[in-house]
């Protein structure tokens, strides 16, 4: 019974990891190029975006497929929305990569002109909140997810404190105001990947959830 | 919210001989509402939608016990009379079946049985009738040929008009499109969205997708038992029996 229907539905979840696991090397790669200035590294990375963008569209196809093809219901309807919506979250984190990648060349002009810890710590919690986001999808684990949702709290909080050093480095010598503005965006971008990974982290709940978390909420 | 039933099974039990057709089935059928029954074959809900009207009076062997109340009163009480009954809870089948007659005739058969000779007041319940199964407007030229010459989709809404006819409280609809090609099919289910309008419908139907598409609320049936029954939208998204997930998500059925 369902021969194809389970079929389409190991697919799916087939590219979802894989696209799980394009975004987890481009964000690693990312900071990596970031820290060590590696320009080549940060073009390679940009280059690659592309990537994702295909495998975005292979994966939204393959739910087009399912929802034409076997009008899925219950648990299957919320596995294959779920998906289209993961993916959008995953696609633009890998925008994210290839932005932070773009402001790696712009600012390897130049040595690191103040203490990058706070960024680099910033960095290793966002990968960790997305590795585990990604893992939370992969083995349906709703417990991890919710860690995902409830870490995202520390990366802002870094995000805060990143922010009022740099305002501070802007005021204290108005010629590094580029040079703060880029990491600030750089930290802006970090941030952003961390909010699309407590997305992903809520899509894993919602399908995998065997009540509706909404229940009675909107009643 | 609290809200007065149409119709209420209460422990409702019913043999074909030996076999244990429905068991322990309890249910409240909401006023104005789409109620569908769903389950694979066999599982028991024509047999209960035909409970529903006595219609099971008529098999030979069957023994119901328990109880069917309709605006609270059981219509298994031994005063209740079974033509007005069949008046107050209308029935449309799954194979379209107007009598071999006129159009008109069809709609104005019940209404002459429960007495109405007046030819004024017969066109006004023969128009108001098709006109409220969505047909006045296709066959209203025609009225004096004979129905076995309208498609199947037609065929179908001259008999939910007929059943109309006697004015129902409630209408009880076996697999109504299941015969019928889409655009029928469609035409059907927006009529019905309109019916619950005036009148309570319960529904049979072995399409998941017509069940959420019309139902309020739906009742899923497993070897005679009543597995689930819920608003439509939870138990298509968040069933709670594992079962009710197996059926509708194709995994058996």
């Amino acid at each position: 019974m369902r021969i194809k229907f389970d079929e389409q539905l190991r697919t799916l979840n087939n590219e979802m990891i894989s696209m799980g696991n394009m975004i987890q090397k481009a964000i690693q790669d990312t900071i990596d190029a970031f820290f060590s200035q590696n320009t080549v590294k940060a073009r390679m990375i940009m280059k690659d975006d592309e990537l994702v963008d295909r495998e975005q569209k292979l994966i939204e196809n393959i739910c087009f497929q399912l929802l034409i093809q076997q009008q899925p219901v219950a648990k299957d309807l919320r596995t294959v929305t779920a998906a289209m919506k993961m993916v959008t979250d995953m696609e633009r984190i890998g925008d994210h990569a290839a932005d932070i990648a773009e402001l790696t060349i712009v600012m390897s002009k130049s040595p690191f002109m103040l203490n990058v810890e706070q960024v680099r710590r910033m960095s290793a919690e966002t990968i960790v909140m997305l590795l585990s986001a990604v893992q939370a999808y992969v083995e349906r684990d709703m417990e991890k997810a919710r860690e995902v949702i409830e870490h995202d709290d520390v990366v802002d909080a870094l995000f805060t404190e990143v922010k009022a050093n740099l305002i501070k480095m802007m005021q204290n010598n108005p010629n590094n105001a580029e040079y703060a503005a880029d990491l600030l965006m750089v930290s802006k971008y970090l941030e952003r990947i961390g909010d699309h990974a407590t997305n992903i982290a809520e899509w894993v709940i919602f399908s995998c959830s065997p009540e509706n978390p909404q229940k009675n909420k909107y009643d | 919210m609290e809200y007065k039933s149409k119709m209420s099974i209460r422990n409702l039990n019913l043999y074909y001989g030996d076999n244990h057709a429905l068991k322990e089935i309890n249910m409240e059928i909401r006023p104005n509402a789409v109620t569908a029954l769903i389950g694979p074959s066999g599982c028991g809900k024509s047999t209960l939608l035909k409970t529903l009207n006595r219609m099971n009076d008529l098999v030979e062997n069957v023994r119901i016990e328990g109880e069917v109340l309709l605006d609270g009163e059981d219509i298994y009480g031994k005063e209740v009379d079974t033509t007005v009954l069949r008046k107050k809870v209308g029935m449309v089948f799954q194979q379209p079946n107007p009598f071999p007659m006129s159009i008109y005739d069809n709609i104005a058969y019940g209404p002459r049985v429960h007495g109405i000779k007046d030819k004024k007041k017969l066109d006004a319940i023969v128009e108001e009738s098709l006109r409220g199964a969505a047909i006045f407007e296709e066959v209203k030229d025609r009225l004096k040929k004979s129905a076995l010459g309208l498609s199947g989709g037609q065929q179908q809404r001259i008999c939910i008009a007929r059943a109309l006819a006697v004015q129902p409280e409630v209408l009880l609809m076996d697999e109504p499109t299941s015969a019928l090609d889409p655009i029928s099919t469609s035409k059907i289910e927006d009529l019905m969205e309109e019916l619950k309008k005036k009148y309570t419908v319960v529904t049979v139907t072995h399409n998941m997708q017509q069940a959420v598409r019309i139902a309020d609320d739906t009742a899923f049936f497993l070897l005679g038992e009543l597995i689930e029954f819920g608003d439509t939208k939870s138990i298509f998204s968040y069933p709670e029996d594992k079962r009710t997930e197996d059926y509708i998500t194709g995994r058996f059925g």
